[in-house]
């Protein structure tokens, strides 16, 4: 049923519809609203979930933890600093294989503090083992959320993931959702049945310590797995879009790409943004494509090498600086096309909340085409 | 007592501790004491290591291990799982004094005043054993560890143990207790009656280190016991915040204590250090006095 919702009650609503039994809860702006909403559910009896006030996000994801190793299916939201905290609960989640599912409403880290979106929270934690899905709209933040559940606790997979959504460009703005009925949901995503938990009737160890003989070999299967989870996406998008029409199945979306000379590669919220750029730049007669990545973890290398080997130049847009190197992004574009003799330049654009424009858009474009790039856009040179 | 498992062993021989680990008989008596439908979570610390080197495990009940300071909030989350399962089993923590005194500290604050129903159970061997012999909040005054040595400007650790009994209590934790391996029935009543009392109840366990503190493995009992005699440590019970119950000992002087463990050969040489060991001594005679411990004899 289409409403017009906020993003963070989208999202809830979509949760709910998972039927998580245990959810912990922590606030931080700009994810609050999503774990408001929980509560709410919970206080009027449409969500039969045990509601965990944690206090701080370390806590919050080691609850998940727990209550995923003893069976249930768990949630938790946070976004920026509380993501930061969760750090090491992050890498130790995924290497028990636990299929907690966490919704990130992306925001800038501190320092200096910035409550605003960009998408440096989860890139930092993009060797942790979850799977990234990156959402465009508030369709899609919903959506992917019971893809998420679907796709983590497949039993080839076994992993967490994170949804982001763009701190309050999506999560505190209104959009038509369609959202799904409870029958529906019931019907995509079947109950959570670990083969193994936490049970007396059938003891087991989990979280030993491993030593140099067998450490390696953990690590290999959790990347395997994370690998392996592109099939199962793919798998889990087909059936989603047989039942509601929406089409999730590949990593990547194109936009204008087939006869594209400059092709934007970017995530997130932004995406739109650069299809009305495109739009407007296509009436002008350029050829400029968007590839947007959906899924950043697992990083879909071959589709990326695929859908650009026909572009002339790409322009990469990152929320997110690997300081000292480069944008997350433009990184894992340049080893997807290794080899090839396409110019890729980075954009490290739109941090802590800065606005990014259609006439960006058409600024960088005009910056690839002159082989200007692998910098900030967008420095207000006066304050420096 | 915990009759149903007398003779069951829980906590399975082959572990990796050192000969003479109190921690390891603290495993062994307070599994015994649980009985088999209890998950035990577990600090990262020198048990979980010793237990579960891969791909073996000397627990014979569901356990985990998550991180060094989560395990209240480990537990929390399978707590608040049992309950939306309709499942029965009891959660009993395992971790070490720097997992509880020191960085687990904001975890459990979190955990008691939630009010999971959990068994806390913290084996206190008095410092960080697993990386060495660094001080933690529960190192008593004046030892000796790698962190605070002494030496000719120090007599080893400067702060008194930390009162994490008190601190339990008032959150509101309906049971708390303090026990020692040296009094296996005593521990294993404690456990039984924290794990059947609804709510986050606590039983820390001194749980001498032979390693840690320098002394020959085959003394462990013994330093236990010299420990409650000199009125160092003391095995009582709180209910509700209120102490009901403490061991009342006859006792002896601080220095027969201090005197069986390298950790505190400063105080003895190459001089004695009377006023160290008067303060060590004014310590043990408040927590005689706090208690009400000392059995008075009678004069003929």
């Amino acid at each position: 049923m289409m409403e017009i919702t906020e993003g963070s009650h989208a999202v809830a609503e979509a949760v709910r519809l998972c039927r998580p039994q245990v959810v912990s809860a922590y606030p931080i702006t700009p994810q609050t609203h999503i774990v408001e909403a929980l509560a709410d559910f919970v206080a009027n009896g449409t969500l039969d979930a045990e509601y965990i006030t944690v206090e701080n996000e370390l806590s919050a994801l080691s609850a998940c933890v727990g209550a995923s190793a003893a069976g249930s299916r768990t949630y938790s939201a946070t976004t920026s600093q509380g993501l930061a905290l969760m750090f090491e609960v992050c890498f130790n989640a995924a290497g028990m294989r636990l299929p907690i599912i966490m919704s990130i409403a992306n925001r800038a880290m501190g320092a200096p503090l910035s409550i605003w979106n960009d998408q440096q929270d989860s890139i930092a934690l993009r060797d942790s083992g979850w799977l990234q899905f990156y959402a465009e709209d508030n369709q899609e933040a919903t959506d992917l959320h019971y893809i998420a559940y679907r796709v983590s606790e497949d039993p080839k997979v076994l992993l967490p993931s994170f949804v982001c959504f763009d701190g309050f460009i999506l999560s505190h703005t209104y959009e038509p959702v369609d959202m799904l009925s409870q029958e529906d949901v019931d019907k995509y995503l079947p109950k959570f049945t670990p083969a193994e938990k936490l049970d007396a009737k059938d003891p087991i160890s989990f979280g030993m310590y491993a030593t140099p003989e067998y450490y390696l070999e953990f690590r290999y299967e959790t990347d395997k797995a994370l690998k392996g989870a592109k099939e199962v996406i793919a798998q889990a998008g087909k059936e989603f879009k047989a039942l509601f029409g929406r089409d999730y199945s590949a990593p990547v979306e194109g936009y204008s790409l087939d006869d594209a000379e400059t092709v934007i590669v970017a995530m997130g919220s932004i995406c739109g943004t650069v299809k009305d750029a495109i739009d407007e730049m296509r009436a002008e007669g350029k050829k400029v494509g968007l590839l947007r990545i959906r899924v950043f973890r697992p990083f879909p290398s071959e589709e990326v090498a695929e859908s650009l080997k026909g572009a002339k130049r790409v322009a990469v847009l990152d929320k997110n600086i690997s300081l000292g190197a480069k944008g997350a992004t433009v990184l894992e574009v340049k080893d997807a096309l290794y080899g090839s003799t396409i110019p890729v330049k980075g954009y490290v654009l739109g941090l802590g909340g800065r606005d990014v424009r259609k006439k960006d858009i058409k600024e960088i474009v005009s910056l690839v085409e002159t082989g200007q790039g692998d910098q900030f856009y967008g420095l207000r040179r006066e304050v420096l | 007592m915990a009759e149903k498992c007398k003779t069951c062993e829980l906590f399975d021989s082959g572990h990796r501790a050192c000969g003479g680990c109190g921690a390891a008989l603290a495993a062994r008596l307070v599994t015994k004491a649980a009985g088999e439908e209890t998950i035990v979570v577990s600090s990262t610390g020198c048990m979980e290591v010793f237990s579960t080197p891969y791909p073996e495990t000397a627990w014979k009940v569901p356990w985990i291990h998550s991180l060094f300071e989560n395990a209240a909030a480990v537990a929390s989350g399978i707590e608040a799982a049992l309950k939306k399962q309709g499942r029965k089993e009891k959660i009993v923590i395992m971790a070490g004094d720097g997992a509880t005194f020191d960085i687990g500290m904001i975890c459990i604050s979190g955990a008691f005043e939630r009010g999971h129903d959990f068994t806390y159970i913290c084996y206190d061997n008095e410092a960080y054993m697993n990386t060495g012999i660094q001080r933690s909040g529960a190192t008593p005054y004046d030892a000796s560890t790698t962190t605070s040595p002494a030496g000719s400007h120090s007599f080893g650790n400067k702060r008194p143990k930390k009162d994490m009994p008190a601190i339990l209590a008032a959150h509101g934790a309906p049971y708390v207790a303090t026990a020692s391996i040296a009094y296996p029935a005593d521990l294993m009543q404690k456990v039984e009656k924290a794990i059947n009392t609804p709510g986050p109840c606590y039983v820390q366990v001194h749980a001498p280190c032979c390693t840690g503190w320098g002394f020959e493995g085959d003394q462990t009992i013994a330093i236990a016991k010299l420990a409650i005699e000199t009125g160092l440590w003391v095995n009582f019970e709180m209910v509700d915040g209120k102490v009901t119950k403490a061991k009342k000992v006859v006792r002896k002087p601080v220095t027969e204590y201090l005197k069986t463990q390298k950790r505190f050969r400063h105080l003895f040489k190459p001089k004695q250090q009377d006023a160290e060991i008067a303060a060590i001594q004014a310590m043990a005679d408040r927590n005689a006095e706090k208690y009400g411990i000392d059995i008075k004899l009678k004069k003929e």
